[in-house]
C-alpha cells in the first residue's frame, strides 16, 4: 500500500514586516490601546502646534515701533526688534559695543585655533587661559588705551549671561578637580576641609550663596576693602558650582580601577604626575557627560543673578515688559529669552554627546 | 654588608612628613583666615551699629504674608512669620515632589513607548523643559500665563470652580459635628486594609495562592469611609466661590503664585526624572524580561516583580538628588512673591532688620536640614530597595 503524498497548501505570506505600511502599523495601530495613544497624540498634537505657529509666524508682526504696529494678532516681534541691543549688551553704551563684539570673535578665533595642528597646543591654552582674559577685560572695561570706560553696572543682557557662564565654567573646573582630588586624599585635614565645603554648598540653594555674596561678604572685608558686586557674585557661582563638580569628578576618580593607580605609583611617579598623566585623563573622560550636565546647570543659574539686582538676558527682558509703550508682549520676551537658553544648552549636550563618541575608547561598560 | 639602613633622604623628602606639613599649613591658613573675616565681621558690626543675635525674633514684624496655613497677622513677631514661611517652602517642596514624580514617571514611559508618536511627544516635552532657565519658565506661568487670565468680573467657571487673575476658586468644605466619626471610620478601613494585605501575604508564602488584597482594600478604604459618612449624615458643607461686581468672595482659593511655582516646579523636575526613570528602566537587561515571560509571567506581572524592582534600585539615588532639587529650587518662588523661606526671611526680613548674618544663616540651616532630612530618608528607602549580596 502506498501513501499517496499530499502536500498542504501553503500558507498565505505573512504580513509585510518591512516597508512604510508595516512601520505604521507596528508603531501607531498595534494594539487597541496604541490606537488609542495615537489618536490622543494626534489631538495633543492638533491642540498645541497649529495656534502656536499661527501665533508666532502667520499672524506675526515683525517690525514697528511701538505696540500699535502690532495689530494682526499675533506675537509682537517688532518688541523684540526695538529692544534687541538691549538684551544683547544691557546699557553698555551703544557706540561701544564693538569691544564685546571684537572680546567675543578674539575668542572664537582662538578656540577654532585648536583645530589647525600646527600650533601648539600648550601655548594656545595659555593664551586663552592668562592673556586672552586680561584683554577681554581692558576691553570691556575700558579706561585704558583711550578706551571709554564701561562701569559693570552697565554690563547687561546676553553680554553678562554668556560672560557668567564661561568665567564660571572655566573656574570651576580645575576648583572641582582640587576638591575632588582633596575628598579623595589621604590626609584627614584635607579630606574634611574639602568635605564640609562641599556638602555645606551642595545642601544650600545657590539663591543663598548670591545673597551671601552680595549682601554678607562687604560685612566680612575690612573697611575700605571693597569689590565689584559682578566679581563677588562670579566668586559665587564659581564656588557653587565647583562644588557639583567636584562630586561629578570623585565618581570619575573612583571608577578608575586601583591597579592605575599602583601601575602609576610603581612607576615612581609623583602624585601630581600620576594624578595628570595617568588618572585624571581618564576620570574626566568618564564623566564628560556629568561635567557637561554641570555645565548647563550654571549656564542656567547664572539667570538666578537678576534676584540680587543685575540684569542678564532674563533681568532685561524682565525690565522690558515694564515699558508701558509695550504692554502685552511678555510672552515674546520669554518666548525669545526661551529659544536663546534653549539653543545654548542645548548645543551644549549634543556637542557633549559628539565628544564623548570621539574620546570613546571601548572602556564602557556596556 | 652593613646593617644600616640607608637614610639619605632629607626631611621634606619624606612623604610622610611632608603630608603632616603641608596639613599643618592649610589649617594654619583655614584658621587664619577665619579670624581675619571674623574680627573684620566684628569691626565692621561695630561701626555699623548692628547688634547681632536672634532676639530680633520675637519682634513684631510688621508685614502681611499672603500664604499662611497657621495664623499670622501683621502683629505677629518675626519668628512667626519664618515659622509660616518654613510651611510655605516645605508645602511646596512636598506637592511639588508628587507632582514632579507623577510627570516624570509618566513621560519616561512615554519616551520608551512603541507608539512613534507618543514618544516623540515625550522627548520634546523633555528636551525642551530641561533647556530652559527655571526662573524663565516662572516668570513665564506668573507673568505671561496666569496674568493674561481674566478679571475676577468675567472669571472662567467650571462647574463650582472659578478661575482668573487672582487665582484658582474651589469650594471650601466647612466640617460640621460628627466629622470625627467618618475620619474614625477612614482609619479603620485603612487598619482593616493593611491587615487584610498582610494575611494575603502570608497566605501566598503558605499556599502560593495569592489573594487580591489591593484591589479589595482599595474598595474597604472607599466603601469603609462613605458609610462613615453616612453614618455620621454627611457632616459636610461647601461653601461656595460667589463672584460679585469685582472680586470673588468665599470658597477656597489657590493664588496664582502657589500655582506658578508649583507648575514650573513640577514640569521642569517631572522633564529631568522622565530621564532618570527612561535610563532606569533601559539598565534592566532584556533578558530579564525574556526569562520572566519563559517562567510564563503574565506582562503585567514581569513588570511590576521583574522589571520595576531592578529598576528601582538604579532609580533611586538620582531621583533623591532630584528631589533635593526641587526642594532647593523651591528658593525661586521668591522672584514671584511666593512667600517661602528666602522671600520672607532673606527678602523682607532682612531688609527691615538688617540682621545679614542671623537671617541668612538661618536660611542655609534650614535648607541643610530639610536636605538631610529628603536625603536620609531616601537612603532608608534606597537600603530596603536594594539588593540583598550574599
Amino acid at each position: 500500500m502506498t501513501i499517496e503524498f499530499k502536500p498542504s497548501p501553503s500558507l498565505p505570506p505573512p504580513q509585510n514586516s518591512v516597508g512604510a505600511v508595516a512601520w505604521i502599523r507596528k508603531n501607531f495601530f498595534s494594539s487597541p490601546l496604541n490606537i488609542f495613544l495615537t489618536i490622543f497624540s494626534f489631538y495633543i498634537i492638533y491642540l498645541l502646534f497649529p495656534p502656536m505657529i499661527e501665533w508666532a509666524l502667520i499672524n506675526a508682526t515683525w517690525s514697528g515701533e511701538s505696540k500699535a504696529a502690532c495689530t494682526a494678532g499675533g506675537a509682537c516681534w517688532a518688541f523684540i526688534g526695538v529692544y534687541f541691543k538691549q538684551f544683547m549688551y544691557g546699557l553698555y553704551p551703544a557706540e561701544e559695543t564693538w569691544r564685546v563684539n571684537l572680546a567675543l570673535i578674539m575668542l572664537i578665533v582662538l578656540v577654532a585655533m585648536y583645530a589647525i595642528k600646527a600650533i601648539n597646543k600648550g601655548l594656545l591654552t595659555a593664551v586663552i587661559l592668562l592673556v586672552y582674559p586680561v584683554v577681554a577685560f581692558i576691553l570691556f572695561s575700558g579706561g585704558m588705551f583711550g578706551l571709554e570706560p564701561v562701569e559693570t553696572t552697565n554690563w547687561g543682557g546676553l553680554f553678562l549671561t554668556t560672560l557668567l557662564g564661561v568665567v564660571g565654567i572655566v573656574a570651576s573646573l580645575p576648583l572641582g578637580v582640587l576638591l575632588a582630588l582633596g575628598r579623595r586624599s589621604d590626609m584627614p585635614i584635607v579630606k574634611s576641609v574639602c568635605v564640609v565645603f562641599i556638602e555645606t554648598i551642595r545642601a544650600v540653594p545657590l539663591i543663598t550663596v548670591l545673597f551671601m555674596a552680595s549682601v554678607m561678604i562687604p560685612l566680612f572685608l575690612p573697611d575700605g576693602l571693597n569689590f565689584n558686586k559682578l566679581l563677588r557674585v562670579l566668586i559665587g557661582i564659581t564656588l557653587f558650582s565647583a562644588a557639583y563638580m567636584a562630586e561629578v569628578i570623585r565618581g570619575g576618580l573612583q571608577a578608575i580601577p586601583k591597579g592605575q593607580y599602583e601601575a602609576a605609583d610603581a612607576m615612581g611617579l609623583t602624585y601630581w604626575q600620576s594624578m595628570i598623566l595617568v588618572i585624571l585623563p581618564q576620570a574626566l573622560k568618564l564623566v564628560i557627560p556629568g561635567i557637561v550636565n554641570t555645565f548647563i546647570g550654571l549656564f542656567k543659574d547664572t539667570t538666578l543673578v537678576y534676584i540680587v539686582g543685575m540684569f542678564d538676558l532674563l533681568g532685561r527682558i524682565q525690565a522690558a515688559n515694564h515699558d508701558a509703550n509695550w504692554l502685552g508682549t511678555t510672552t515674546e520676551g520669554y518666548a525669545f529669552a526661551g529659544l536663546v537658553y534653549w539653543a545654548i544648552c542645548f548645543g551644549m549636550s549634543r556637542y557633549s554627546m559628539a565628544v564623548e563618541r570621539k574620546l570613546d575608547t571601548g572602556h564602557k561598560r556596556n | 654588608m652593613s646593617e644600616k639602613t640607608i637614610t639619605n633622604t632629607s626631611f621634606l623628602n619624606d612623604a610622610g612628613n611632608r603630608a603632616l606639613l603641608f596639613q599643618a599649613v592649610l589649617l594654619v591658613v583655614v584658621v587664619a583666615v577665619g579670624y581675619y573675616l571674623f574680627h573684620n565681621l566684628q569691626a565692621n558690626l561695630q561701626t555699623q551699629g548692628i547688634s547681632t543675635g536672634f532676639s530680633f525674633l520675637n519682634e513684631p514684624a510688621g508685614f502681611p504674608i499672603l500664604i499662611h496655613l497657621i495664623d499670622y497677622t501683621e502683629a505677629n513677631s518675626y519668628g512667626r512669620a519664618f515659622v509660616v514661611a518654613l510651611i510655605n517652602t516645605i508645602l511646596i517642596s512636598l506637592i511639588g515632589i508628587i507632582f514632579a514624580t507623577i510627570i516624570g514617571v509618566v513621560m519616561g514611559l512615554a519616551r520608551l513607548s512603541q507608539n512613534w508618536l507618543v514618544a516623540r511627544l515625550a522627548t520634546v516635552y523633555i528636551e525642551t523643559l530641561r533647556n530652559i532657565p527655571l526662573l524663565l519658565q516662572m516668570f513665564f506661568w506668573y507673568f505671561a500665563v496666569l496674568a493674561a487670565l481674566p478679571h475676577p468680573r468675567d472669571s472662567i467657571i467650571f462647574g463650582d470652580f472659578l478661575l482668573n487673575k487672582r487665582g484658582v476658586y474651589s469650594p471650601n468644605p466647612i466640617f460640621q459635628d460628627g466629622i470625627g466619626i467618618a475620619i474614625g471610620a477612614f482609619f479603620i478601613a485603612l487598619a482593616a486594609s493593611i491587615a487584610l494585605i498582610i494575611w494575603a501575604k502570608k497566605r501566598q508564602k503558605r499556599t502560593g495562592v495569592w489573594f487580591p488584597a489591593y484591589w479589595s482594600s482599595l474598595a474597604i478604604i472607599v466603601f469603609g469611609t462613605i458609610l462613615g459618612f453616612a453614618i455620621a449624615g454627611f457632616p459636610v458643607e461647601f461653601e461656595l466661590p460667589q463672584k460679585s461686581r469685582f472680586n470673588v468672595s468665599g470658597g477656597m482659593v489657590l493664588v496664582p503664585e502657589f500655582v506658578a511655582v508649583l507648575v514650573a516646579l513640577s514640569t521642569y523636575t517631572g522633564a529631568f526624572i522622565a530621564e532618570i526613570v527612561r535610563a532606569g528602566i533601559l539598565s534592566v537587561n532584556w533578558g530579564q524580561t525574556e526569562a520572566a515571560r519563559s517562567l510564563g509571567l503574565k506582562d503585567s506581572l514581569t513588570q511590576r516583580l521583574i522589571v520595576l524592582p531592578q529598576a528601582l534600585r538604579v532609580i533611586i539615588p538620582p531621583l533623591t538628588s532630584q528631589f533635593l532639587n526641587l526642594a532647593k529650587n523651591s528658593s525661586l518662588g521668591a522672584a514671584i512673591a511666593y512667600p517661602e523661606l528666602v522671600a520672607v526671611v532673606m527678602g523682607t526680613t532682612l531688609n527691615q532688620t538688617g540682621q545679614a548674618i542671623e537671617t541668612i544663616g538661618l536660611c542655609m540651616l534650614v535648607y541643610g536640614s530639610l536636605s538631610l532630612s529628603i536625603s536620609f530618608f531616601m537612603n532608608w528607602y534606597n537600603k530596603k530597595m536594594s539588593l540583598v549580596e550574599r
